[in-house]
């Protein structure tokens, strides 16, 4: 009874897997397509593409088979907002860097936001120790090793 | 006794204070890595990549190896105080070894880990300095198909045979070849897969992939199922010492462990899952104590652990001689060859022995370090553990970032490391195996340039790689070894409707 009706649903996972896996055979077999120039002899930069734009497309159609057969066993339960909340201090991170706030500010949302998502819920403490960590890693890396970070108007001061 | 003059030179070249100092920051920051839960080897060396660019690339490489051993001494701890396993390579040392913890005689099982991985460390270093000149001379002899069918092998063995789905393994290979196909065709100068964007135009940088599967990956994975899986540490309680008991126990464990890991390891065949599984079942057989099995048997921490370390030697192997990584860690280690302009491979032995034989020499410094480094100082590393998990992901998430504009400093690339990250959770939640993708990545550009130059030679002829007895051979193994786990799955389905 049971067997039955699993028999009949599709899986969702494998299913959107092998539809992705197909679009993105197709996204590669076309940018192979749009290479005009060729080698006088052996093979074009076409070729290579073309051959992993195949194997996507059989792979694809493997989790399509797979999709309907039924079986694979479903992931575990998560927590959205835990993952939302490193998400977004990703997302404050890169904002920071690209709207040229440097370095320190970046990393000090990225370590509160973290922090966040691993339960904890002092946020001025953790910003303060993201700040601090943000500091010594800056000053570790630009005085010690001569490696470029990210400026902004803080680490011009420093 | 080429090999030992060799060694001799190289041990000259290991032994000088520039190169200790690097073994020694190498193996103190593999062991904590590999003790903390959540960052591992592989992490850890492409953090380092953009880091080391202006250092010394001997230092460096040295640094790199213990980061490599020291990880695999230092997961073992992780696997016996609080059952997550910080590898793979790892699972089976948490099965006895945390019920020892449990038992109380968690100070043995650390001790039983740390001397067998140091006995199978020594074995195996060894054995590439005995075996890597005699594989260099058949190397030097292979020409650009027979590369190109070693590198098949390689992209089978990782994906395919070994994981538990081979229709998910090689599809987390082939994203990883897509990847490793953006940037400039060095034939022609046409851009593939750039979508005109000028950032793309040099490739995507290993270490942003690397960093964003593995660091960001793993935090989204580790904070999405926080509050459904609890850990404990098991404090190490009673003596550190083994018994005599022990002792007689566990060096026979140790031998084989290392006879089943160092081969599995050096033959391009990908993981140090097999040769510690293959162990525990060996040492499950053949103990006398059958009972003890599943409740703490110190052979079932011996054993596994030893092979575990040895095979992770023995990766070491095709890298060096072949220029061919079977792990995600060696992947990385290759990038981080070529960041200097090296190359692995028998032309390296022949150009730079002071560079390779010196790599080698400090092996074995490596594991002297970490034994010491290891047993008497178990419990400041346990300490490590109790770093609040928000403050140690954060500042993971934080070194990650700044790993990733080091490299390379635009917003482009974080957009790039945060959508590696997002695809490093996804493929953990739904069991995509994270290795494939970065080793494609890495040895996909590097097959493509040798199948070209293989027919650019033949004149376009594709026999070539048929005609020439032996990359027809490798190819034959590729081929066998990508069939035969969906031929075996067939059968088990076929016996199944049978009965």
């Amino acid at each position: 009874m049971t067997d039955a009706r699993h028999a009949r649903r599709l899986d969702v996972v494998p299913a959107v897997v092998g539809i992705l896996l197909l679009g993105l055979a197709g996204i590669v077999a076309w940018d192979a397509a749009s290479l005009t120039l060729a080698t006088p002899y052996g093979l074009g930069p076409q070729a290579v593409p073309n051959l992993i734009a195949g194997g996507l497309a059989l792979l694809g159609c493997g989790h399509l088979v797979a999709a309907v057969r039924g079986g694979t066993p479903g992931p575990e339960l998560a927590d959205p907002v835990a993952v939302t909340w490193i998400i977004g201090g990703l997302v404050a991170l890169i904002a920071t860097i690209g709207l040229g706030g440097g370095f320190v500010p970046a990393t000090t949302l990225l370590f509160a936001a973290t922090a966040r998502a691993f339960g904890r819920r002092a946020l001025l403490a953790d910003l303060a120790i993201g700040f601090g960590l943000g500091i010594l890693v800056y000053l570790a890396f630009t005085k010690l090793l001569t490696l470029s970070l990210p400026q902004g108007p803080l680490e011009r001061l420093l | 006794m080429d090999a030992l003059a060799a060694l001799g030179q190289g041990f000259l070249v290991a032994l000088e204070p520039s190169k200790l100092l690097f073994a020694l920051i190498g193996v103190f920051l593999g062991t904590a890595v590999g003790v903390l839960p959540g960052i591992g080897p592989a992490l850890t060396v492409a953090l380092l990549l953009p880091i080391t660019f202006k250092m010394d690339p001997g230092g460096s490489l040295i640094m790199f190896a213990g980061i490599y051993y020291g990880g695999m001494y230092g997961g073992s701890t992780t696997a016996i105080l609080i059952n997550t396993p910080g590898e793979s390579a790892s699972m089976i040392t948490a099965l006895e070894g945390n019920r020892m913890a449990k038992a109380g005689r968690g100070g043995p099982a650390l001790a039983t880990a740390a001397i067998g991985s140091f006995v199978a460390g020594i074995i195996a270093t060894l054995g590439i300095a005995f075996l890597a000149p005699w594989l260099v001379d058949i190397a030097v002899r292979f020409g650009p198909e027979d590369y190109f069918a070693l590198m098949c092998i390689a992209f089978v063995t990782v994906s395919a045979t070994f994981g538990d789905s081979p229709l998910r393994g090689l599809t987390s290979l082939f994203l990883g070849l897509v990847l490793g196909l953006v940037g400039i065709d060095v034939l022609t100068g046409q851009a593939r897969l750039t979508f005109g964007v000028p950032e793309l135009l040099d490739g995507i940088e290993v270490t942003t992939l690397a960093v964003g599967l593995f660091a960001v990956g793993e935090a989204l994975h580790v904070a999405s199922r926080r509050k459904h899986a609890p850990e404990e540490i098991e404090p190490v309680r009673g003596s550190l010492w083994m018994t005599a008991e022990d002792w007689r126990r566990s060096w026979g464990p140790w031998l084989r462990g290392s006879a089943l890991g160092f081969p599995i390891g050096a033959l391009p065949a990908g993981g140090a899952e097999i040769p510690t599984f293959l162990s525990y079942t060996i040492e499950k057989r053949l103990t006398k104590h059958p009972e003890e099995f599943g409740r703490g048997a110190i052979e079932g921490v011996a054993g596994p652990e030893a092979a575990n370390n040895a095979s992770a030697a023995g990766t070491l192997m095709p890298l060096l001689t072949l220029g061919l990584p079977t792990s995600a860690t060696a992947a990385i280690m290759l990038a981080g060859f070529q960041q200097y302009g090296l190359n692995p491979g028998p032309l390296l032995f022949a150009e730079r022995p002071d560079l390779v034989w010196g790599l080698i020499a400090s092996l074995f410094i490596a594991n002297m370090m970490l034994i010491v480094l290891n047993l008497p100082l178990v419990g400041l590393w346990v300490r490590l553990l109790a770093i609040p998990q928000p403050w140690l992901y954060a500042g993971i998430l934080v070194f990650a970032a700044m790993g990733t504009v080091a490299a390379n400093p635009s917003a482009v690339e974080l957009m790039m490391l945060l959508v590696f990250g997002v695809l490093g959770y996804l493929m953990r939640r739904y069991d995509y195996p994270i290795a494939p993708i970065v080793v494609g990545l890495i040895l996909g550009p590097m097959a493509e340039a040798q199948l070209r130059r293989a027919l650019s030679i033949s004149l376009g002829d594709p026999l070539v790689l048929v005609q020439n007895p032996v990359s027809a051979t490798l190819l034959a193994i590729a081929f066998i070894a990508l069939v035969a786990p969906f031929a075996m799955k067939g059968l088990q389905r076929f016996k199944a409707a049978e009965d």
